[in-house]
């Protein structure tokens, strides 16, 4: 029983994460700041929410694959962060009209 | 209490079709998409959560692994194309 | 030794994920761990014999729960930032250096960094990140380094060094 309720309070906190995510996807001015909100909040969202399920069933095949899945998330996220990042300075998008520095962009010009 | 969970989920999901309709860039999108994969990970969860059936948990694996695995493709299609606005 | 090492991990996984003991289960999961280690073995970056180092071993526990404190942090961080009606954020790409050497631990500490507060690593080229700052704080390299990857460098050393 009160795992239970830890497993409910760790879903209940992922999917608002989940939800603040998203409206920094929406809110946020360029595709790197998007990436932040999206990759940190989103991703510590759904590990949240398998930690949950692991937490409601334990031990069992359901709880371990939570948990997993749950590892997968948490490795295969920033790295995917990481390519689109890449990905998009290299087609050329810029950053929005307020960042302060762009070293990434003065030393691929200089080499 | 669980589906109150999933309508909230549906509103994050509606809020990322909406950047993925909006753009403006290509990566935009993509970056909406990567993220649509990883919520979907979190709906198998509280499915498996709500009909106590375990597949919902084999899908929600096999949906992570698909995910990255296509927003690494993105990303390196993305690198070799520049894009006006 | 190395594929030794792969297949008994690729194996333990598969047990993990199918959750029984079945003779046909076992059996398809032998075959499929070899098959992947004969095919692509080759492409594992870390050394296996490393891994069942005790110290290692030990280190890692220590850095997983502190990992998982600043990420909540982060989190806390972002959604601040996103929910404040004026946004406050000084977005910028800076370069950090850093003092580890195997891939193995640069990858993990980019991927810390992608999952810490208000940071995400753009790309590494040798001992020099770029990252993604949603707000930044201090004026050269030497400031950014210790703001961004002091605190995980002195750990990540001790596993994979």
């Amino acid at each position: 029983m009160f795992w239970d309720t830890v497993g409910y309070i760790f879903i209940v906190v992922g999917v608002v994460f989940d939800l603040l995510g998203c409206v920094g996807l929406v809110r946020l001015p360029d595709v790197y700041n998007r990436l932040q909100a999206a990759t940190k909040c989103v991703t510590l969202g759904t590990a949240f929410l398998l930690f949950g399920v692991f937490f409601i069933y334990g031990f069992s095949a359901l709880g371990i694959k939570a948990l997993l899945c749950a590892l997968f998330v948490l490795i295969s996220s920033p790295t995917g962060a990481h390519a689109l990042a890449r990905g998009s300075h290299k087609g050329g998008v810029k950053l929005w009209e307020g960042s302060v520095i762009d070293l990434y962009a003065e030393d691929s010009e200089n080499k | 209490m669980i589906t109150v969970l999933i309508y909230i989920l549906v509103l994050s999901v509606a809020l990322c079709i909406y950047r993925m309709g909006r753009g403006p860039t290509p990566p935009d999108r993509a970056v909406a998409l990567d993220i649509l994969g990883t919520l979907m990970v979190g709906f198998c969860a509280l499915l498996a959560i709500l009909t106590e059936k375990d597949f919902y948990i084999n899908i929600a694996i096999s949906w992570a692994l698909l995910s990255y695995v296509g927003t690494i493709a993105l990303g390196k299609f993305l690198e070799n194309r520049g894009f006006d606005e | 030794m190395k594929a030794i090492g792969e297949f008994i991990i690729l194996f333990a996984l598969w047990l993990l994920l199918t959750w029984s003991l079945a003779p046909a289960q076992v059996i398809a999961g032998a075959i499929v761990s070899a098959l992947t280690v004969g095919l692509v073995g080759d492409i594992f970056l870390f050394k296996v014999g490393r891994a069942f180092n005790p110290v290692r071993i030990f280190w890692m526990l220590v850095y997983i729960p502190y990992l998982i404190w600043y990420i909540v942090l982060a989190n806390l961080d972002v959604a601040y930032r996103v929910i404040h009606p004026d946004l406050p954020i000084r977005p910028g790409i800076v370069k950090i250096k850093t003092s580890l050497t195997t891939d193995m631990a640069k990858t993990f500490l980019a991927n810390s960094i992608t999952l810490t507060p208000g940071t995400l690593t753009v790309d590494i080229k040798g001992d020099e990140l770029y990252v993604h700052w949603i707000y930044v704080r201090g004026k050269d390299v030497k400031e950014w380094t210790e703001h961004i990857a002091g605190r995980f460098e002195p750990i990540l050393r001790r596993i994979f060094e």
